[in-house]
């Protein structure tokens, strides 16, 4: 496996001698480093007209921060971006529409309340010989492009009314009108149904014979082989193979997505799980989920893998208590329970840390200690009155525990990065001594050493008989950490997997949907 | 940084700063600068102004706003602002001078007082937390209804005939120069010291102002709190009813007019943010004595009453701006 | 079915409904002068309306529309007693200027300095209005001090309808227009929708504030004189409170306080709608003292139903098409 790896990442990712097309796009060197963690390292990537590249990557790996540093909302540390030859100064998102770069985010940026031609020309509507939006142009010219990617919308209508498949449409169609010569699709087909996935194809198509320089996003390999004709694979915020894809099979693209991980070693653990503490039983929600099916015991860490939008956060937020189950069961050591809210979660012993950690997690402008101290103030007061030694002392024991680095523990949490952030947020539930806990994406952005911490603390709970789940979308994590691991897609389980059959090409191949045409 | 194994376990302070350091570097001891000041510039400017009777008058000022500013605080903390405070004392009096009208007597006149004021924390409450609807216009609206159905009840007429003992909570002293209003005034400062920053659901409060979705996720019951902060700031708004209609003996529609911005004022003067999730009791405390003062010193120096709104509305705005400004500059120096 | 859902539609139906049943008993509420006297009674709310709805469309609220007709009024009473011979067209332009001169002194506060517009306006609010009192050292300015030419112009009447109520229809069309045809217009509601968005768009959300808050003002300055003018008396108290009846007709106008939505068309209505009810109060014998809580109502009402209608429905990941999807939505 590292033979192909190594053969693929010595293979310039210029284009291969023979082809006369030079690239429209080019990035070299590209740095982008946030706050404890490094995104990108010294990336490259070349876009050519008339041609779709597809760029390939674990969640982390880096993509959705190149389609940022191209569409100018962040400035990259280190390298170059140059269009023809000519260097490239991206500084806004105007710039980069200026450019004639257009992109297609995972989340559409558009506006409910006005109609499909305004969000089609906002910025830049064709006007009268008054001055004036000339509407009639503007639905015209707007009804032209739509006609042209093949989508029947009226361009009369508003935007609200319509669902998430012609959304896209409009938001392709507005980055064509801004006349783009490059254009960036972010997971198109994400949310899209079969038949509307067949319209973004043909889309496709239409826009490469147009000559413009496609850079496709996609975690799905059946339509990177249909529509690419190059690929780029990033792992870690590093470029790690290109080429053409008549060159390659889907075994190369996977392995070198999962590589192995440099610097990441996970603790060695001997699993013992004891009893079964929670089960979910044909846990359903109108929208989001449905049959979830599982059992939980003691000592066990349960891996959740899918990729990002699969269901996995929803049904641990309906197992907290946010959001509202249609029906389904909950047994807590063999008795059914039910939860309406965190509070009532919390009371029965299941705790959860959230992915969003700036918004759910912690309480930023609030001093650690509080933090710490939150979900325990009821055990922390007597009559309504908080023991303010007793708080200080619980946020002590339990951040030394986890190895925190800050000034003091009235410090506020704001200040602190990110890794140290999440500890201070595990530390907060680990203080209501609870049975089960759920971590979603519990490394997700921190620095290598926190993350370490993490997984050992991890393990180390697992140990002291605490049942364990962790959502995550790293595989080497979820392989490293985990006892079992569940596949989720599209709201569904699609698989459990444990023992042998725990290996990173099945992780990827189910969370794909790619294991059911093979 | 060298070695991450922790073998050694770090030992985290539990504070950077001393609490005395602490609170000299605050926004508190710049109040009590600023009350130093405006008292000295006071009695400079007025020989009416060192006379302990005279500043007993003039503790009416704010005593009442102040009442208000209290559970507004905790409210604008948890991120959250009811403006009909003042319209709910116009109700509240109104229904006291209507049950005067029907022969209750002091102690009736004082659950009713309470009760309305109550009853209208509870309604916004629900508006807000029950139908998940934005405190600021669903309080801009009450503001017109409360007060609107005083003016209903009322017209252009006033109620007045309060009992003699009534006036006990308005007009009455407790010792020498101190006022029932002003012992009102500090039971209440104190507990709401209290309440906002040594219990559980002082804590909650904060917590909700800064990040209400971490809260929710930490297991509190944020729509409850929130819901007992409209109760709260509706039954202070009933107490100050009481406080000022015992003063006035006699009920207008139009009591306490624009009173909702003086408190609102207060409470910001008083170190609040305005976005929410920080501010504390003896800010507000020291933001009502400094306003009452200003107010009073301009009163003595014959500045009609309209006016000294412009220097309220002057201080609401810098107070909130000069912060701003200051870091504007900051960044543009850097 | 569609057009009975947008709020036009139903504001409409309910102002016919209000209409017949005032004519029920009292057909000569609608007659049509009294309707026209009506319409013109309602001409200045209906203009701060116009000049309101920008403003919340960008997810903002100017609370200071009343203290600006009053302050701007004040000064062109002011103007118009010390200078009896400047030209009126000069006099309602510099209304104008310094209406939207106040306007910009809200807009740059929340634009530069990002202060809550509501604590802006709530201190402008008072500013303002205290300013009047300095200005006219709590005076009152009364008809016969006016010069004739000033206080005609509101009531002249061209087609048989006074200049005030052409004031109110002038207003509408070119706000109409504004919103529909320039660009300015229709980044109202892409800063008012996604703010974040209209970043993306090349829109700057601060500065689109800011020129509704200039826009807010100057209606507000126009309508100070023609208040004055109309009613040939200017004093510290005008217009005041007036602002939350401006409000409540935008709310009522199905004009979301949240941003983004709401048409032009809706805010005239709902001007129209509290219009008629103020003037139908004392025709139906209820004491015009009614009309604060019924505002109040109205905006409560109004709010409750906006609120209904966007709640928004979860995230869809399940792919399952069918009845059981479709059920859920």
């Amino acid at each position: 496996m590292s033979t192909v790896a190594q053969k693929m990442a010595a293979r310039p990712a210029t284009p291969p001698g023979g082809v006369d097309a030079r690239p429209v796009l080019s990035l070299r060197g590209i740095d982008k480093q946030f706050p404890g963690v490094k995104a990108l390292s010294g990336v490259d990537l070349d876009l050519y007209p008339g041609e779709v590249t597809a760029l390939v990557g674990e969640n982390g790996a880096g993509k959705s921060t190149i389609v940022k540093v191209l569409t100018g909302i962040y400035k990259p540390d280190a390298g170059t971006v140059s269009m023809h030859d000519q260097p490239l100064h991206l500084t806004s998102a105007q710039d980069a529409v200026k450019a004639g770069i257009a992109a297609i985010h995972q989340e559409t940026v558009l506006f409910d309340e006005l109609t499909v031609a305004e969000n089609v020309f906002i910025g830049h509507a064709p006007r009268n010989r008054f001055g004036a939006i000339d509407h009639e142009a503007m639905r015209r010219d707007a009804a032209a492009i739509l006609k042209r990617i093949g989508a029947d919308i009226n361009p009369a209508v508003r935007l609200a009314d319509l669902g998430i498949a012609s959304r896209h449409l409009v938001a392709i169609a507005r980055a064509l009108s801004a006349e783009a010569s490059v254009v960036v699709l972010d997971e198109p087909t994400a949310a899209l149904s079969a038949h509307e996935i067949e319209e973004v194809y043909a889309l496709v198509e239409r826009l490469k014979e147009d000559g413009k320089a496609i850079l496709f996003i996609s975690h799905k390999f059946d339509e990177i082989f249909r529509i690419a004709d190059r690929w780029t694979v990033f792992r870690d915020g590093e470029l790690v193979g290109a080429g053409r894809i008549d060159g390659v099979s889907e075994d190369d693209l996977v392995r070198l997505m999962v590589g192995r991980h440099v610097g990441q070693v996970f603790p060695e653990r001997k699993s013992t799980p004891g009893a079964e503490v929670l089960a979910v039983k044909q846990y359903a929600h109108p929208t989001e989920f449905d049959a979830i099916n599982f059992t939980l015991r003691t000592g066990e860490i349960l891996g959740f893998y899918g990729l990002v939008g699969a269901g996995r956060s929803e049904v641990m937020q309906a197992l907290f208590g946010v959001t509202k189950p249609s029906s389904g069961e909950v047994l807590l050591d063999g008795k059914p329970k039910t939860i309406k809210s965190p509070a009532d979660a919390i009371e029965a012993g299941i705790v959860y840390v959230p992915e969003d950690r700036g918004r759910q997690g912690a309480v930023l402008g609030l001093p650690i200690v509080d933090n710490v101290a939150l979900p325990s103030l009821g055990a922390l007061s007597r009559g309504g009155f908080v023991k303010m030694a007793e708080e200080y002392a619980l946020a002590r024991t339990y951040t030394q525990r986890l190895d925190l680095r800050a000034a003091a523990l009235d410090q506020d949490i704001g200040e602190l990065s990110g890794g140290n952030q999440q500890k201070v947020v595990i530390a907060k539930w680990l203080a209501t001594k609870p049975r089960v806990i759920i971590l979603d994406e519990p490394t997700k952005g921190i620095d290598i050493g926190s993350k370490a911490a993490v997984h050992d603390f991890m393990a180390e709970l697992a140990a002291e008989g605490l049942a364990v789940i962790m959502v995550s979308s790293e595989i080497p994590e979820v392989l490293g950490m985990s006892d079992r691991v569940i596949v989720m897609r599209e709201g569904l389980i699609v698989a459990e997997l444990s023992g042998d059959d725990l290996t990173p090409e099945r992780l990827v191949r189910e969370a794909a949907g790619y294991g059911e045409a093979a | 940084m060298s070695e991450t194994t922790g073998v050694e376990m770090r030992i985290i302070p539990d504070r950077l700063r001393s609490r005395l350091q602490r609170a000299m570097r605050s926004w508190e001891v710049l109040l009590v600068a600023v009350a130093v000041g405006v008292f000295t510039f006071n009695s400079l400017a007025s020989p009416f102004f060192l006379d302990a009777w005279n500043l007993s008058d003039a503790t009416f000022n704010f005593t009442e706003k102040a009442m208000i500013a209290f559970a507004m605080a905790l409210l604008i903390i948890a991120g959250e602002i009811d403006l009909s405070v003042a319209s709910i004392i116009a109700l509240a009096s109104t229904a006291m001078g209507a049950a005067v009208q029907l022969g209750f007597d002091t102690p009736a006149l004082l659950l009713i007082g309470l009760g309305t004021g109550l009853l209208c924390g509870a309604f916004n409450g629900f508006l807000v937390t029950g139908l998940g609807l934005p405190s600021i216009v669903v309080t801009i609206g009450t503001l017109s209804l409360f007060r609107g159905i005083a003016y209903m009840v009322l017209g252009d007429q006033s109620y007045g005939g309060y009992p003699s003992s009534f006036a006990w909570f308005g007009q009455g002293y407790v010792w020498w120069v101190i006022t029932v209003e002003m012992v009102i005034f500090a039971i209440c400062a104190v507990v709401f010291w209290i309440v906002l920053h040594f219990t559980q659901f002082g804590r909650t409060v904060y917590a909700i102002g800064n990040n209400p979705t971490a809260a929710l996720f930490s297991g509190i019951r944020v729509a409850r709190v929130k819901f007992t902060l409209f109760l709260l700031t509706g039954l202070m708004s009933g107490l100050a009813a009481v406080c000022l209609t015992s003063r006035l003996a006699s009920t207008r529609p139009s009591i306490a007019l624009g009173w909702e911005l003086e408190v609102v004022t207060m409470v910001v003067l008083g170190g609040v943010s305005i976005l929410g999730g920080s501010g504390t009791i003896p800010g507000v405390v020291l933001a009502a004595i400094i306003m009452g003062m200003v107010t009073f010193g301009l009163g003595l120096l014959n500045v009609p009453g309209i006016v000294m709104s412009i220097f309220v509305g002057l201080l609401l705005i810098s107070v909130i701006a000069i912060p701003r400004l200051l870091g504007l500059v900051k960044v543009r120096l850097t | 079915m569609n057009m009975l859902r947008s709020r036009e539609a139903q504001l409409t139906l309910a102002i016919f409904a209000l209409l017949a049943l005032v004519a029920w008993r009292f057909p000569a509420f609608v007659a049509p002068g009294n309707l026209a006297a009506v319409f013109n009674d309602t001409s200045p709310l209906i203009l701060l309306a116009l000049g309101q709805t920008v403003v919340i469309l960008t997810r903002c609220i100017d609370l200071s529309v009343a203290a600006n007709l009053a302050l701007t009024g004040m000064t062109a009473a002011i103007i118009n007693v010390m200078f009896p011979g400047m030209p009126v067209p000069l006099i309602v332009a510099g209304a104008v200027v310094m209406g939207a001169a106040l306007g910009a002194i809200n807009g740059i506060l929340v634009w530069k300095l990002t202060i809550p517009p509501i604590v802006v306006t709530l201190g402008t609010l008072t500013i303002f209005r205290g300013l009047v009192f300095v200005i006219s050292d709590g005076q009152w300015i009364n008809a016969h001090e006016m010069t004739d030419a000033f206080s005609a112009l509101p009531r002249a009447e061209i087609l048989g309808l006074p200049m005030l109520s052409w004031f109110a229809i002038a207003g509408f069309a070119a706000f109409v227009l504004l919103v529909r045809y320039t660009a300015l217009g229709r980044s109202f509601y892409a800063v008012g929708g996604n703010p974040s968005a209209a970043v993306y768009a090349g829109i700057s959300p601060g500065r689109t504030q800011f020129l509704a808050f200039v826009l807010s003002g100057a209606v507000a300055g126009l309508t100070g004189y023609l208040w004055v003018a109309r009613y040939q008396v200017a004093y510290v108290d005008i217009a005041g409170g007036f602002e939350l009846d401006v409000v409540a007709a935008c709310v009522i106008g199905g004009i979301s306080i949240a941003g983004g939505a709401g048409t032009i068309l809706g805010a005239l209505l709902g001007a129209l709608f509290l219009g008629i009810v103020k003037n139908a109060l004392p025709v139906v014998g209820i004491s015009p003292f009614w009309q604060l809580a019924i505002s109040g109502a109205a905006i409560v009402i109004a709010v409750i139903a906006n609120g209904r209608a966007q709640r928004r429905a979860g995230r869809q990941i399940l792919k399952r098409d069918g009845p059981k999807a479709e059920g859920a939505r």
